[in-house]
């Protein structure tokens, strides 16, 4: 069992796990609703990953995330009310409404526009480590993928050079078990998709329990000391599991009762809300009173952004080539 | 003002730039390597003794690992300008050109910027068809990059530079024949030009009329300008006057100064040694047919390589290309109508 640190920093990690997982279950009664317009690829049951990883990065350090971003975009400090503006299409949308759920993200707060193609941020993050390094800072890149990526050709050219360059990077595989909705069995022979493959690039990995935000913060610690002191990068494998489908209308016919049952039993927020209550961290009331007042703060951002204005149509003709602004 | 070819224009522009600017760096395989050839073409040749392996970095034979490294870098506040030995490489690219680099300061709502430079020798030249293509007609499609294709030392260092300090994407087209560098090529061009030292730019969008005439107008870029001034040549001699505009970037294009020269002459001629169907002159010739009809005499010829992969035996290859000869048939033509 991984130490329970003092009780602010608990506290600290136990609230934004608890943001995302109330911003996706929101976000899903509105889309069944039918109130919340596009597509969802949710992050639910995932939520250790994103804070384990982001807690102790800083504003300067950059984090590359893919189609499912809401938890890593929230970690990392996207504002939640430019999160769902972007959501319901809004001009007050992180992205102005151009970007929707697939491409949140701030690169003011080093949340680099999230990628909606399999493996399309690896190399991405490699340019933005090498810049890290170019530029003489110790600041880091942590590249989140899924167990998909790891079958894509980016996967291999990204992970050899940053190996090679020794790039201030970490690559994060979540490894939820299904690419979309096919069994990572199917595709790959290995157990470890993206850790047993650092051998061949000669990356250091490892393999974590992505449902346990202690581990995961322990390994991240790990990680992003070796990215900042110039000994290269590492993989980290978290192993996890999606509460809901790979996207919308995903019923997830193709995963038994018993796998779900057995990973549900382990779901990352009730686990370390146990450890919480039962090492004495925390009591009940408090811990209630926390998830309160982040559901009101949601819903009141629900209710902002959906009577926030519409972005003008003719607005859909500019930003094509930059326009100045945040550099 | 020293003469020089485009692969040494091309180089002093990088070398330039790097000088003035600290973010400024090149990347490619063999962009630089003691001993080599310093890219496929020489441009890059020298660049590391000057500037270190740091900003001249060598990498692996990975495509989509150096145009992803340009975005990231790019996005972050660096201006990598990437060395793709061949243009036909840019396939093995695609996503990170067209889905990343051409998107994201548009889906980010224009909070993310990405300055980057893809340097793509391009045209035939007895290297077979996977060597060969004239590529920029697929990029001139995709919104959110800009296309170029200088054809004169002076225009190479000056078009660079402007490329280099652009803060989106360019795709830089240079012809093999026209480079004029260490590297010998048969049917090459000898080009040396005037070319400044020290520091100015070309403006993107801003076509050159490198003849001027009042019976037809030609617009022709890289190889095929100078295949259409020489056609000229001959054509003045037979009583017919060409204008033959080098359009200098094709994204942005400058329609103006195209309409200007129509406006005079009626009659409207694309060359280029893309192939025919959906190249850059197809736009253009539709550009026409829909705001100047009126003003054209006559119909508008394209004349570019025919819709087949570049063959390698030279007799096939030159059939292939647009010839000077059949450049001159087209002016002809045109001339009666």
């Amino acid at each position: 069992m991984f130490k329970m640190p003092e009780k602010e920093r608990a506290i600290g990690m136990y609230k934004k796990m608890c943001e995302i997982r109330q911003y996706e279950e929101t976000i899903y009664y509105l889309f069944l609703e039918g109130i919340m317009p596009g597509t969802i690829h949710q992050s639910h049951g995932q939520e250790a990953c994103a804070v384990g990883m982001i807690y102790d990065l800083r504003k300067e350090d950059y984090i590359l995330t893919t189609h499912r971003p809401a938890g890593h975009d929230l970690a990392k400090g996207v504002s939640l009310r430019s999160m769902m503006c972007e959501m319901f299409g809004k001009a007050e949308g992180c992205c102005k409404g151009k970007g929707g759920a697939m491409h949140t993200g701030d690169i003011s707060v080093g949340a680099v526009t999230a990628n909606a193609i399999v493996g399309g941020n690896l190399p991405i993050a490699a340019g933005v480590a090498l810049r890290c390094k170019m530029l003489k800072t110790d600041n880091v890149a942590v590249c989140f993928f899924g167990d998909g990526a790891s079958n894509e050709g980016s996967f291999h050219e990204a992970l050899n050079a940053a190996a090679v360059w020794k790039l201030p990077v970490v690559y994060v595989c979540e490894n939820n078990l299904y690419s979309a909705t096919t069994s990572i069995k199917m595709t790959c022979n290995l157990e470890n998709v993206a850790a047993d493959r650092g051998l061949a690039y000669g990356i250091p990995s490892e393999v974590v329990d992505g449902n346990d935000v202690l581990a995961i913060n322990e390994a991240a610690e790990r990680a992003i000391e070796r990215a900042r002191k110039g000994e290269g990068p590492t993989i980290l494998e978290l192993k996890t599991y999606r509460i809901g489908g790979h996207s919308r209308n995903d019923a997830c016919g193709y995963r038994t009762e018993e796998e779900e049952k057995e990973w549900f039993s382990r779901d990352p927020i009730a686990s370390f809300r146990a450890r919480l209550l039962n090492e004495g961290v925390a009591s009940e009331e408090e811990l209630q009173k926390i998830e309160e007042e982040i559901q009101a703060q949601i819903d009141a951002e629900v209710e902002y952004a959906q009577n926030a204005p519409d972005p003008e149509p003719e607005s859909a003709l500019r930003e094509v080539y930059w326009e100045g602004g945040i550099a | 003002m020293a003469e020089l070819s485009i692969a040494d224009a091309l180089k002093q522009a990088l070398q330039e730039e790097m000088r003035r600017d600290e973010t400024v760096f090149c990347l490619g395989e063999d962009v630089d390597i003691k001993g080599g050839m310093g890219g496929a073409f020489t441009v890059t040749k020298g660049l590391l003794d000057e500037f270190g392996p740091e900003r001249v970095l060598n990498t692996p034979i990975a495509e989509i690992l150096i145009s992803g490294v340009c975005v990231g870098a790019g996005m972050t506040g660096m201006r990598p300008v990437a060395d793709l030995q061949y243009g036909d490489f840019l396939f093995c690219m695609m996503d990170q050109l067209v889905n990343q680099a051409a998107k994201m300061c548009y889906m980010s709502g224009g909070k993310v910027h990405i300055p980057m430079v893809m340097r793509a020798p391009c045209g035939a030249t007895n290297r077979g068809a996977q060597h060969a293509q004239s590529l920029e007609s697929y990029f001139i499609h995709v919104p959110g990059l800009k296309v170029i294709c200088p054809s004169t030392p002076y225009d190479a260092k000056g078009l660079m530079k402007q490329a280099i300090r652009d803060d989106n994407p360019v795709l830089v087209f240079e012809h093999k024949l026209l480079y004029g560098g260490a590297r010998k090529e048969k049917d090459a061009i000898k080009i040396a030009g005037e070319v400044p030292e020290g520091d100015y730019t070309v403006e993107f969008g801003k076509a050159a009329v490198r003849k001027e005439g009042k019976d037809i107008t030609i617009v022709a870029n890289l190889l095929m300008s100078y295949r259409a001034q020489e056609a000229a040549k001959v054509l003045e001699e037979e009583g017919i006057s060409c204008e033959v505009i080098d359009p200098r970037t094709l994204v942005p294009f400058d329609y103006e100064t195209v309409e200007k020269s129509v406006k005079k002459t009626g009659k409207l001629m694309i060359v280029h040694e893309d192939t025919y169907t959906g190249g850059w002159g197809a736009q253009v010739s539709s550009h026409f047919a829909e705001h100047n009809i009126y003003d054209l005499d006559a119909p508008i010829k394209v004349v570019a390589a025919y819709d087949t992969p570049i063959p390698f035996a030279s007799p096939m290859e030159d059939f292939v290309i647009p010839s000077t000869e059949r450049i001159l048939e087209a002016a002809r033509e045109l001339a009666k109508a």
